[in-house]
């Protein structure tokens, strides 16, 4: 706690304010740079015994750690920048945070009130930059709104649909006098998330569930946020309803489940996609019918009913029309749906899912989830995502980067518990996975926590290496190094004629006499961690051993790959799900299926 | 695509006009006009937005305000139910030779002359859309030199307000 001023036990300056606002709302860790507008919070923050501060190198990994933090523990994560470019920095993360409904907190200094609109030094409306990209934001003109604000941020942040609110703190309200009074009267009439379902819309889900011939649960990120993953597991129980989990949902119901069909969408598998095009009924819980799910959206299952069930009511019937709309928490949805559903089952007859079932399951012997070892003899990236989740096992947290690699530990990776996987999926931001995964481990720091990054994405945020190193925060770092732009390549290679226009990134030495820019083992030394290069399937398993003894110092692994592995199965941008070719040019043929 | 008249109550703070303004412009929505001012109680401010969309984003339109976090309360307001007005100044040529008429003009609409000058004079008028497009359209062979038109703002008919009978006050309280 930081040391009131003599006298007056409640009198302290806004920066106090702020601070034991951290401290009284049980906050334990915060990612920021100072600078000149948030210098006054600084001082406090120094004498914190409770709020642990982690000085990163730019501010764009505060924010993307503030996100695995929340991510992995389900806490607000905070995130601290001074002014002008400090507060822009944080623009990527806080609009990834809004994307995926992650609860974190950015606090922004801000010029003094009297030079606000004056383009003062180091100047930026951020509040006004981040007006679309945050569920709320505040500019705190009174040194005595500063707990009740702090108080609301949080509250706003972490309840109903979570995400990303912003405090912009003027310098002089940080200096300014004041009294801290906990706690403070929230002030927000306008903020009433709906959190119990209605009735009749359970009743009715209930009874479309007990009657459909060919339902499927399609599970989104909502569904983790509402910490509902075991009434999932429950309402599969008793129902023998098939499973497919989004990217966001990846871990929310258990890999091993043969009632789990996998991911579906744009690289989902084709179980998961063709059960959703020949559904006749969706439960679609904590998701939004994104496109990367839906493909082409009007032929998205075209024979089904909807049931939406989501905690935001502008989710419901925005993409597709929801014939039993619910608005509610997942949690109390779900845990209204069981005994809905087990009353339609006492009711009447319970329709036979068998027949759906035996279509399924000849999907999914027909087209299981694979992949091609590359004809030049080069390492598969897909084996040493799929070696690292078998030898690491479903306790560690995976944390990814955007692109094929992201893509591949999505598929290849067996996710047995909630949490275990976080990734950009809404934004899609590279450079996501370095900070996100220091994020997470600051938060479980008992649990392994392995970064799977690409060439091009680690290039981007590695720099928080030097801030794991030196905070003592021992992540670990699979890059999947292909030399290239990897997703982008794959694009250009099935649509762009192969004609591989600036994705080509130097990382991999080769017969040319090109040198690898940069040496990933020595940039990943040179930062103060553990670099290991792994260049052969024989050396594959060794080194990911090798990166698991190792416990006191952040660990970069180099997986030299070939360039020319493709993520599959594809619906191609902008087509229907029907077209999904399960590999390159192989389409799924379903005519021997009575639908 | 058709009008909509939305009157959305909302916290009177700062920036709650750039953050409706931004919803709008950054969901595809058309704001047709849009009519800030305040209400019976200090701390709340009524806005008036008539939008120009389908039905089905109507609903989108509503669901997006209603997840700001200062807006109150929103109720749409169609005509048969809703009293709507603008308010419409206009400065029209008025030299002695057709003075007269313009005059005519003006009382023939219900409206009044607010400032009188050698050649022109400036006609405050209100009332619904229509009205004062035809007042427009009568005044248009005079030679129309300036016109400042406010957006439409629009009460419920009857006894019932928009905050129910416990008023305002309550809505700001149930926090």
């Amino acid at each position: 706690m930081s040391a009131p001023p003599a006298g007056d036990d409640r009198s302290c300056t806004g920066a106090q304010a702020m601070v034991r606002s951290l401290e009284s709302l049980g906050v334990d860790v915060v990612f920021g740079i100072p600078g000149g507008a948030i210098l006054p919070a600084y001082d406090p923050l120094y004498d914190s015994t409770t709020v642990r501060h982690i000085l990163v190198r730019h501010e764009q990994g505060a924010g993307h750690a503030a996100e695995g933090y929340a991510q992995a523990t389900g806490r607000v994560g905070v995130c601290i920048a001074t002014s002008g470019p400090g507060a822009t920095n944080l623009v990527t993360p806080i609009a990834d945070a809004y994307m995926d409904s992650v609860p974190i907190v950015a606090i922004t200094g801000q010029v003094g009130r009297a030079l606000i609109g004056t383009d003062a030094f180091q100047e930026a409306d951020i509040c006004g930059i981040t007006m679309p990209i945050t569920k709320h934001n505040f500019l705190v003109q009174d040194p005595a709104d500063i707990a009740s604000t702090m108080a609301e941020a949080f509250h706003i942040a972490s309840t109903g649909r979570p995400g990303p609110v912003l405090v912009d703190l003027p310098k002089d309200v940080l200096q300014a006098t004041t009294s801290f009074n906990w706690p403070p009267t929230l002030g927000l009439p306008g903020y009433r998330p709906t959190l119990r379902p209605h009735t009749k819309q359970i009743r009715e889900a209930a009874r479309a569930m007990a009657s459909a011939r060919r339902p499927v649960l399609y599970i989104g990120g909502g569904v983790l946020k509402a910490h509902a993953t075991a009434q999932l597991r429950e309402l599969v129980e008793l129902t023998g309803i098939p499973v497919v989990t989004t990217l966001m949902a990846r871990g929310a119901f258990p890999d091993s489940d043969e009632r789990h069909l996998g991911m579906p969408g744009m690289h989902g598998c084709v179980t998961a996609v063709t059960a959703l095009q020949k559904a006749d009924l969706l439960i679609a819980l904590g998701t939004r019918f994104d496109d990367r799910v839906t493909g082409k959206l009007s032929t998205f299952a075209p024979g089904a009913a909807v049931i939406h069930a989501d905690i935001d009511p502008a989710e419901i019937s925005k993409n597709r029309t929801a014939d039993v709309p619910i608005v509610g928490d997942c949690r109390e949805v779900l845990a209204a749906l069981i005994p809905a559903v087990s009353a339609e089952y006492a009711a009447r007859e319970r329709t036979d899912l068998s027949g759906w079932w035996r279509q399924i399951d000849r999907w999914r012997a027909t087209y299981p989830l694979g992949y091609e070892w590359p004809a030049d003899g080069a390492l598969a990236p897909q084996y040493v995502v799929q070696r690292l989740g078998e030898i690491v096992g479903p306790d560690a947290i995976y944390v990814a980067g955007v692109g094929q690699h992201q893509m591949w530990a999505a598929q290849f990776i067996r996710y047995e518990r909630p949490y275990t996987w976080l990734n950009s999926g809404g934004l899609g931001t590279m450079g996501y996975a370095v900070p996100a995964a220091m994020g997470a481990k600051t938060g479980r720091p008992d649990a392994t926590v392995w970064a799977i990054d690409g060439d091009g994405c680690f290039q981007m945020t590695n720099q928080e290496l030097a801030t794991c190193a030196l905070e003592g925060i021992p992540i670990k770092v699979a890059i999947i190094n292909n030399g290239n732009l990897g997703m982008v390549r794959q694009w250009q290679a099935l649509f762009y004629d192969e004609r591989y226009s600036n994705t080509r990134l130097g990382t991999i030495a080769d017969s040319g006499g090109t040198v690898r820019v940069p040496d990933f083992v020595a940039l990943a030394e040179s930062l103060g961690c553990v670099g290991l290069r792994c260049e052969s399937r024989d050396d594959v398993d060794a080194t990911i051993e090798k990166a698991m003894g190792v416990n006191d110092a952040p660990v970069v692994c180099e997986f030299v790959v070939g360039q020319d592995a493709q993520v599959w199965p594809m619906v191609p941008a902008g087509t229907s799900n029907d077209e999904i070719l399960a590999a390159r040019d192989v389409r799924p043929s379903y005519d021997e299926d009575a639908v | 695509m058709s009008l909509h008249t939305l009157s959305v109550l909302v916290e009177n703070k700062p920036g709650v006009l750039a953050r409706v303004a931004g919803l709008f412009s950054r969901r595809g929505f058309n704001i047709d006009s849009l009519a800030v001012g305040p209400t019976e109680v200090e701390e709340i401010s009524r806005m008036t937005i008539v939008v120009s969309v389908d039905d089905l984003p109507l609903e989108q339109v509503t669901k997006q305000l209603n997840k700001l976090v200062n807006v109150l309360k929103i109720v749409e307001l169609a005509p048969p139910g809703a009293v709507q007005r603008e308010l419409l100044l206009v400065k029209v040529r008025a030299d002695a030779k057709i003075r007269t008429h313009v005059l005519e003009t003006v009382e023939l609409f219900r409206a009044h002359v607010v400032d009188v000058g050698v050649d022109v004079v400036t006609i405050e008028a209100t009332g619904p859309a229509e009205k004062l497009t035809a007042l427009l359209g009568a005044l248009a062979p005079y030679g129309i030199k300036e016109i400042a038109q406010s957006g439409v703002v629009a009460l419920g008919r009857g006894s019932r307000s928009i905050a129910g009978p416990a008023g305002l006050r309550s809505i700001e309280r149930s926090a």
